[in-house]
């Protein structure tokens, strides 16, 4: 990796972060969306037992459902005043755009997903455990990853042409899979649902990362070709 | 910058901004130029017009490389475009009827942006401002609350600050009042006179002639010269 692109990448991410703390899209409409979904959970589920059972995939759910938007309010950004084809004209290297908007997306993503389980510890009564603390960091940004690069890519590929964003959610959630059950499985076991072990969620992690690297690196080489016309 | 691609050749400074013939190109798969021929120098201002679906638009992507050659000789800036065309890129500079801006940044962090994306640096920004008449208090206003003209000027300088060599414009007075036109004018004129060429294609043809030196006309995907 090229200093040149890295330094490109960064300053990508950075723009992208700095519109970010401008309009304030995530704060104002992503997170709110995320807490109602969560509540709407709590309220779908009741008590007993099955809502604290439940929290992890009811987080990740709602982290993936979330990171729809977060997506395309990342794109839209490129769209709505043709920056992307002015990049694409100008012949902006794409790895560093695609590693660019992933870093920016995954910064997003990382806040999204700590306000999203500190919610699961206030309305659905999950405690975290000491010893389940790395863990569930080391899922939360594995996760996070894979789905800002997996997200980078469909977003890439729906903003080549108008109207194709509405085909965000279908191309995104089948693949985001592997994802969502990895995650889900590794904050199980850092929280000790159904008494699960610590250790059984590391092969999940193993799992998140090799997605994670798999997209990225994928992603990476094919942006030029996805955002073409 | 050491960029081999942003630095081009005196080989390729001596050669016509734009030299087709006999160039054919295809839109899904249907030919939207059939056998067009068109030479333009450094430093011209040539102003493309026609109606409708003509090829205009379809010809100024041809010239960004955007639209690949399906058959004949295309030459821009001296870089065969038939063959890599990523080294033309940076070179190019291809306004249509978006600005390619972005709306919450203000006008200076947009030029900020670019100049780190070709390694442009502070004095050439500062420079392009001028030019653009965007200096002073107009810099740090967000693009979101200028008026259609200056957004249209701070896209012209961004092509400052990219150093685009051949300036590719599609209806660059559409939606701009009067004075907004007079000033977009007066920009282009600067930035010709520095050596930068121009082809616009433009449906205000009395307003175009006034700016261009040369007027071809694209109908049925071939070009004729106007007498």
């Amino acid at each position: 990796m090229s200093p040149g692109r890295i330094r490109l990448a960064r300053r990508l991410a950075a723009k992208d972060l700095l519109i970010e703390r401008r309009s304030r899209v995530l704060v104002n409409q992503v997170l709110p969306f995320s807490g109602l979904v969560m509540v709407v959970f709590a309220f779908a589920l009741g008590t007993g037992g099955v809502l604290e059972r439940a929290a992890p995939g009811l987080v990740w759910l709602a982290v993936l459902f979330s990171s729809l938007s977060t997506v395309q309010r990342s794109f839209g950004l490129e769209t709505a005043d043709g920056a992307m084809e002015s990049l694409r004209v100008a012949g902006v290297d794409p790895i560093a755009l695609f590693l660019g908007k992933a870093a920016a997306l995954a910064i997003e993503l990382l806040v999204l997903v700590t306000v999203l389980l500190g919610l699961a510890v206030v309305l659905y009564g999950t405690e975290p455990r000491a010893e389940g603390i790395v863990l569930l960091v080391t899922t939360a940004i594995s996760a996070t990853l894979g789905l800002a690069a997996l997200g980078t890519i469909y977003g890439g590929l729906a903003a080549g042409g108008s109207g194709r964003e509405t085909l965000l959610p279908l191309l995104v959630l089948p693949v985001a899979a592997p994802v969502l059950i990895g995650a889900t499985r590794g904050v199980e076991a850092a929280l000790g649902t159904d008494r699960t072990a610590v250790s059984e969620g590391w092969p999940w992690v193993g799992l998140l990362l090799v997605f994670a690297v798999a997209i990225g690196v994928g992603g990476a080489l094919a942006f030029g070709s996805l955002i073409e016309d | 910058m050491s960029d081999p691609a942003t630095n081009p050749t005196p080989a390729d400074r001596s050669a016509p901004a734009v030299d087709l013939r006999g160039v054919i190109a295809l839109l899904g798969g249907f030919p939207a130029l059939s056998g067009i021929d068109l030479r333009v120098e450094r430093g011209e201002i040539v102003l493309v017009a026609g109606p409708n679906g003509a090829g205009k638009s379809t010809l100024l992507n041809v010239c960004a490389g955007l639209v690949p050659v399906a058959r004949g000789h295309a030459e821009v800036l001296g870089t065969d475009l038939r063959g890599d065309r990523g080294a033309l890129r940076h070179r190019i500079g291809l306004l249509g009827h978006r600005n390619g801006l972005y709306a919450d940044l203000t006008v200076a962090e947009n030029l900020a942006f670019w100049a780190d994306m070709v390694g442009a640096n502070e004095a050439e920004i500062a420079a392009a401002l001028t030019s653009a008449g965007l200096d002073g208090r107009l810099s740090s206003v967000r693009v979101s609350a200028l008026s259609a003209g200056q957004r249209r000027r701070t896209a012209l300088a961004v092509l400052l600050v990219r150093r685009a060599e051949l300036w590719l414009l599609d209806e660059p007075h559409a939606g701009l009042d009067p004075s907004g036109r007079d000033e977009l004018d007066d920009l282009i004129r600067l930035a010709v006179a520095s050596g930068v060429t121009v082809i616009l294609a433009s449906h205000d043809l009395e307003r175009s002639r006034a700016l261009a030196g040369r007027e071809i006309t694209v109908k049925g995907g071939t070009v004729s010269e106007a007498a």
